[in-house]
C-alpha cells in the first residue's frame, strides 16, 4: 500500500516496546493528538458522515417507484398483497427457476425497492399453469407467495376466488382443481373495438405472428411440453382464442346476443372464476391486445 | 474479555494497546529488543527463505468461483443442485437463506414462515462452523470482483494516481444498525436494493441487469477514492457474518514467536485492525486467535515469510 503507513519496524520498536514490555498500564497508550492528527480525524469524520448520508440517500431513491405504485406489475400467483409481498420477497429468484414456461422475471433498478422482486409480463408470457401445482409458490421460500394466506395478513374484498379453480387441463384428473385461494388481477375487454369477435370476425394464422416466442400448453399436443404459440397457428370462424385457450374452467364465456336488426353479436365475458393469469392477453391477435389483465384488480361482478 | 475487546474493534472501535501481557510474552517482546543492525539481518534472513505462494488465494478464488457457478448451472442445465440465487436457495431440496437478507425480511416483513426459519437457521449452524465472515471471502461475488479492482488501486497508488482516503470503521455498524430500522419501520428490505452482493448473485444466474451500472460505480469509487470502501466500511452483511464467526472455531492464528513484525500481512488485508496484534509489542499472548472481523481470507497466511499467521480449528487438535 502506501509507504507512508507501512510499519517500518525499526520506529515501530522504538515507539511501542516502552508501553509493552512490562504491565503496560492502561491509558499509558495515549498521547495528546496533535493539530494535524485532529485535523485528519475530524475530515475522515466528516468524510464518514457525507458517505453515510449518500449511501443511505441512494437506498432511499427506491422509494420513489413503489410510492405511487405507478409501475403496477402483474405479480406470479399466490402474490401476497402488494406492500407485503415487496416486504417479503428475499430477491432469490426460485419462483423464477421452476417456472415450465418461463413466465416470471425478476425487475430491475427502476423499480425501486422492487429490484429483483419477480413479476410476470402476460403480453410477452403468461402464466399457463403448465407446472399444474403452481410450482412458484411451493417454492418460494418466504411465503411471498403461498397457498393460504395467514390470518394477519391483509385480504381485500373481491380478491379471494369463489372456489378453487378448475384447471382444464387436469379436467379428467381425480383433483382438477389448483390450490389457489385468491386471484391475481382480473381480465378486462379494454378495447372491445378492436377485439376481432365484437367485430364478428374470424382469425386464421399464428397468432402474434412469426417472431412470436411466447410459449403454451395445448392438450391436444403434449401434456407436460409446453410449445411455441407461433408452432400452434389457428383457424376459427370467430375468433375465440381468449375463450378457448384460457387454462381456467368457468373464467371467460363468448356472450352472444342478438341486435335489433336480426344479428348476432359477440362479446368475450369474463367470469368470476378468472384469475387474472394473462393467457387471453397473451393469445390475443389484436394489435394491442383487446382483452388485458388488470393487475391486482379485484372481481368488482 | 479479549474475546470482547475483538468485538467491540469490529463495530468500529480502534484496537487497545494490552493492559495485561502474559509473563512468558514479555519475555519474547524483551528478547525481540535488538539493535537494528541485528533486526535488519534476522529479517533479512526471513526474506531469503521467503516462499512467495498463493495457495490460500487461489483455493478460495476456487471456491468461491465454483459456488458461484454452481448456482448458474443449476439453472441453466436445469441439474437442480444449488437452486435460487445468494440471498436465498436450496441445496439438493435444502433450504439455505442468506443471514443478513433473511434478518432484513423478518424485519420488514414481521411475519416468520417456517421455511425462512429452517433455511435461516441451517445457514446460521453452517456459518458458525465454517468461520462467519469467511463467507465474505470464500462465496461473496463482490468480494472477488473488488479484489481484482483492488489490485487497480494498488497499482494507481504506488504510481500516486490516487490514494485511499479511510472512513470511520462505526460507519458499517451505522449502517447495520440504520438499515435493520429502515426494514421496520418502512416495510421494505431497504438494503437489497443496493446490495451488491444480491445484485452480482443474479446478474450472473438470471442474467445482466442495469443494476450492475451501480456496481460499477462502487468498483469505480473503490479504485480512485478509497480502497475496498463498501466491504470495509458499508456492508451489513460482512457485519452480520461477523457476529457470527465471533463464535466460529476457525480462525486465523497469530503465533507471536515467528513473527518478525515487518507487517507484510497488515498491508494485504481487508480488515487490517485485527492484526493489530501483529504490530511489536502488542501481543498479549504467545498464541492469539484473529478477530471476527476477519474474513478467514489467507492472504496474510500466504504473504507472511515466517509463518506467524496460520489457519487454525479451536478443539480439533484435542480431537484429534
Amino acid at each position: 500500500m502506501n509507504d507512508q503507513k507501512s510499519d517500518d519496524p525499526a520506529a515501530k520498536l522504538a515507539e511501542a516496546l516502552p508501553a509493552a514490555v512490562g504491565q503496560a498500564t492502561p491509558g499509558a497508550g495515549k498521547r495528546p493528538s496533535a493539530p494535524v492528527r485532529r485535523q485528519a480525524n475530524r475530515r475522515r469524520f466528516i468524510r464518514s458522515a457525507l458517505m453515510i448520508g449518500g449511501v443511505l440517500g441512494l437506498a432511499m431513491l427506491g422509494y420513489i417507484p413503489v410510492a405511487g405504485a405507478h409501475r403496477a406489475r402483474l405479480r406470479p400467483p399466490g402474490a401476497l398483497e402488494e406492500a407485503d409481498f415487496l416486504s417479503s420477497c428475499i430477491k432469490c429468484g426460485q419462483c423464477v427457476q421452476v417456472c415450465p414456461v418461463a413466465a416470471i422475471k425478476l425487475d430491475d433498478v427502476e423499480s425501486g425497492f422492487g429490484l429483483g422482486v419477480p413479476y410476470i409480463d402476460a403480453r410477452a408470457q403468461a402464466c399457463d399453469f403448465s407446472c399444474d401445482a403452481v410450482q412458484c409458490i411451493l417454492a418460494c421460500p418466504t411465503g411471498s407467495l403461498t397457498y393460504r394466506k395467514p390470518m394477519s395478513l391483509a385480504t381485500r374484498s373481491g380478491m379471494p376466488l369463489a372456489r378453487a379453480p378448475l384447471l382444464k387441463a387436469k379436467e379428467k384428473d381425480a383433483e382438477p382443481t389448483l390450490n389457489l385461494a385468491e386471484r391475481i388481477g382480473v381480465a378486462h375487454l379494454a378495447r372491445p373495438q378492436a377485439c376481432l369477435a365484437v367485430q364478428g370476425k374470424g382469425f386464421n394464422g399464428q397468432t402474434r405472428g412469426a417472431d412470436f416466442k411466447g410459449r403454451l400448453r395445448y392438450m391436444d399436443v403434449d401434456r407436460w411440453k409446453p410449445v411455441a404459440v407461433r408452432e400452434h397457428p389457428y383457424d376459427r370462424d370467430l375468433c375465440n382464442l381468449c375463450v378457448t385457450e384460457c387454462p381456467i374452467g368457468d373464467a371467460i364465456r363468448m356472450a352472444e346476443t342478438v341486435a335489433a336488426d336480426g344479428r348476432k353479436e359477440y362479446r368475450p365475458q369474463v367470469l368470476e372464476q378468472c384469475v387474472g393469469c394473462g393467457v387471453c392477453e397473451m393469445v390475443c391477435p389484436a394489435e394491442p391486445a383487446a382483452i388485458v389483465v388488470e393487475q391486482r384488480a379485484p372481481w368488482r361482478g | 474479555m479479549r474475546s470482547f475487546e475483538r468485538l467491540r474493534v469490529m463495530f468500529g472501535a480502534a484496537p487497545q494497546r494490552p493492559q495485561v501481557i502474559a509473563p512468558e510474552v514479555q519475555q519474547v517482546h524483551k528478547l525481540k529488543r535488538m539493535t537494528k543492525a541485528d533486526f535488519e539481518a534476522l529479517k533479512q534472513h526471513a526474506r531469503d527463505h521467503e516462499l512467495v505462494n498463493h495457495k490460500w488465494r487461489n483455493r478460495r478464488w476456487v471456491v468461491l468461483i465454483a459456488v458461484n457457478l454452481l448456482f448458474t448451472l443449476s439453472f441453466w442445465l436445469d441439474i437442480q443442485i444449488l437452486e435460487g440465487s445468494l440471498t436465498a436457495s436450496r441445496f439438493v431440496g435444502f433450504h439455505l437463506i442468506d443471514l443478513n437478507s433473511a434478518l432484513q425480511v423478518m424485519l420488514a416483513h414481521k411475519h416468520i414462515i417456517v421455511n425462512l426459519f429452517i433455511g435461516t437457521a441451517t445457514v446460521f449452524v453452517l456459518w458458525v462452523v465454517l468461520g462467519g465472515r469467511s463467507f465474505c471471502s470464500w462465496v461473496c461475488p463482490y468480494h472477488l470482483v473488488a479484489e481484482w479492482f483492488e489490485w487497480l488501486h494498488l497499482r494507481l497508488a504506488a504510481k500516486k494516481l490516487v490514494s485511499d482516503h479511510e472512513f470511520h470503521r462505526g460507519t458499517r455498524t451505522v449502517f447495520w444498525v440504520v438499515f435493520s430500522l429502515l426494514a421496520v419501520v418502512t416495510g421494505y428490505t431497504v438494503f437489497e436494493t443496493i446490495s451488491p452482493t444480491g445484485i452480482l448473485s443474479r446478474a450472473l444466474i438470471y442474467g445482466p441487469s442495469l443494476a450492475l451500472g451501480w456496481v460499477l460505480l462502487l468498483l469505480v469509487f473503490e479504485v480512485v477514492y478509497s480502497r475496498r470502501a463498501w466491504c470495509r466500511y458499508v456492508c451489513p452483511i460482512g457485519l452480520t457474518y461477523g457476529m457470527v464467526g465471533a463464535i466460529s472455531p476457525v480462525r486465523v492464528q497469530y503465533r507471536l514467536e515467528h513473527c518478525f513484525h515487518e507487517g507484510d500481512c497488515r498491508k494485504v488485508c481487508l480488515v487490517p485492525h485485527v492484526l493489530d496484534v501483529v504490530i511489536k509489542g502488542r501481543a498479549a499472548d504467545l498464541k492469539t486467535p484473529i478477530g471476527p472481523d476477519c474474513t478467514r481470507c489467507g492472504l496474510c497466511v500466504d504473504v507472511c515469510p515466517s509463518g506467524a499467521l496460520v489457519f487454525d480449528v479451536k478443539g480439533l487438535n484435542r480431537l484429534l
